[in-house]
């Protein structure tokens, strides 16, 4: 926290990075809607939307539309405050962790060398996890001021599930972390991004795998969507909202699944590293960057239609299944990740 | 005024605010979400010293875990039943009377301290960031961390052979 360092040109960089980084995501979000219903049609051999729009593409434009013009109702019971802040805090922490992602390489623009990232922290890691652990409030203050039985049970799974996947979240990324030695998301990536093919899924297959279905866990996606199990709750959580608090809680997750695919593009694929090329070669143009930033996306995307595919593949679990696979089966597995990454880094002598 | 100052008052204000606002809220959940405000400002506090690892974990283990755990608790009683215990002015007069002696001592031996030889240095030192931090814990204080940890563990056990009970 030097601020004598900081000159005012900054400020406008990185406004006009945070708004971009925003407006992408949104725009992400807005699509996946699209996209899962879609990936569903396909799945279940039908058309899927194809009303509004050549393909159906102007979809979520209508579902948006619908959704800010619908009558907007707080029951008289509910904590009102409460109530309202809930679906913002989902939706804000759902983008609080795109601040600490590198999208890209330095662009090199007006004399001044641009950094793709908002901000480069050396507690890269531990700041995703703090976020992703206050991710959780959204859900669980919303569920109590909705003061409905189903919403507070919804609310309750929700807190637990994500209290339980946290930990073996954590545990599986230890044993990257003691090969890469930095919590800098920026020098994870430049460490990947040395040689040909040098990701880190090469080094941690299966901290990558438990990583993955903690990811799927605290996105609330099937087969994780226990707080949601609408032949059980209702509607789950958000049952008592209506028109764009509502919306903002359905939003929340697909942005949260869009980041969560960009926190695992980056952390174990190599972020906007090019495989197979060295793009080092190539300088430092503005365009080499804006490719790696085209990669990262496409490497997130590919991972959204993955959780996609397994929501409309995969039943859901049943709530003491969710908790011995938590418990008895993920974390036993990281922490003997974690001894293994231990042993052979000791053995090899990396 | 530096940008320092601002935000150092802006932070203690709040942190104050909120910790009022967590003992006078009639509901505990409002009480449990006004906590979690406090730990944001300390957590503020502790990035203005330069220690971001403290002010990261600080909202992981208290605003991320260990409040939810208590908002957990909180949300599954009924509150509506009990949330107003039938005041007693006794013991409304007993927590009057050991409040203000607990704050007499702390003024008392807070108005003996020498203020000018502990100022907090801001934005120097690097004690809190995690590389130091870490290589202190594991080289230095190696053997009180261990035995720390199994604090912990034995904790861990005790609630375990609690719940199996």
């Amino acid at each position: 926290m030097i601020l004598e360092a900081i000159d005012s040109w900054i400020f406008l960089e990185k406004t006009i990075l945070i708004l971009t980084i925003v407006s992408i995501t949104f725009f992400i979000a807005m699509y996946s809607t699209w996209a899962e219903r879609k990936v569903a049609a396909v799945m279940q051999d039908r058309r899927g939307p194809n009303r509004a729009g050549p393909f159906g593409l102007f979809q979520p434009l209508a579902d948006g539309l619908k959704l800010f013009m619908k009558e907007e109702i707080i029951p008289t019971v509910s904590s009102k405050y409460l109530f309202v802040m809930a679906p913002a805090l989902a939706i804000i922490t759902a983008l609080m962790t795109s601040a600490v992602i590198p999208w890209g390489n330095t662009i090199h623009l007006f004399g001044r060398d641009i950094s793709l990232q908002i901000t480069d922290i050396n507690i890269g890691i531990l700041y995703i996890f703090g976020v992703v652990s206050l991710g959780v409030y959204g859900i669980m203050i919303g569920g109590w001021a909705s003061n409905n039985k189903f919403s507070l049970l919804s609310a309750i799974r929700g807190a637990s599930q994500m209290i339980s996947y946290e930990l073996a979240m954590g545990l599986s990324l230890i044993a990257l972390l003691m090969m890469t030695g930095s919590l800098r998301l920026s020098v994870i990536v430049t460490q990947q991004s040395e040689g040909l093919f040098n990701w880190n899924i090469l080094y941690q297959p299966l901290g990558f795998l438990l990583f993955f279905i903690c990811a799927l866990a605290e996105c609330n996606r099937t087969p994780f969507d226990l707080p949601e199990a609408e032949n059980e709750l209702n509607f789950g959580y958000h049952q008592e909202y209506s028109s764009m608090k509502l919306g903002f809680y359905l939003f929340a997750e697909y942005i949260n699944m869009f980041i969560s695919g960009v926190v695992m593009a980056t952390l174990f694929f190599g972020g906007y590293d090019i495989p197979f090329v060295n793009e080092s070669l190539w300088g430092n143009e503005w365009w080499v960057a804006l490719l790696g930033f085209g990669i990262l996306l496409t490497k997130a995307l590919f991972f959204v239609f993955v959780f996609m595919w397994i929501r409309w593949t995969i039943p859901r679990f049943r709530y003491d299944q969710l908790m011995n696979l938590g418990w008895k089966g993920l974390i036993p597995l990281a922490l003997i990740n974690m001894i293994l990454t231990a042993a052979g880094m000791l053995f090899f002598g990396k | 005024m530096g940008i320092t100052a601002i935000l150092f008052w802006t932070l203690s204000t709040l942190a104050v605010f909120s910790a009022l606002m967590m003992v006078v809220s009639k509901n505990p959940v409002y009480s449990v979400l006004w906590l979690i405000l406090v730990f944001f400002a300390i957590s503020g506090h502790y990035l203005l010293m330069n220690a971001q690892f403290l002010a990261i974990v600080n909202i992981i283990v208290y605003a991320g875990a260990i409040m939810v755990l208590f908002l957990y608790v909180l949300m599954l009683m009924d509150l509506k039943k009990d949330t107003e215990q039938k005041r007693n002015r006794g013991i409304l007069f007993a927590g009057v009377l050991a409040g203000g002696c607990l704050l007499l001592v702390l003024v008392a031996a807070l108005l003996k301290t020498d203020e000018a030889s502990v100022l907090v240095q801001t934005q120097v030192g690097n004690i809190g960031l995690i590389e130091e931090l870490g290589k202190i814990l594991f080289k230095e204080y190696l053997i009180p961390f261990e035995v720390s940890s199994i604090l912990f563990l034995s904790a861990m056990v005790g609630a375990v052979v609690i719940g199996k009970k």
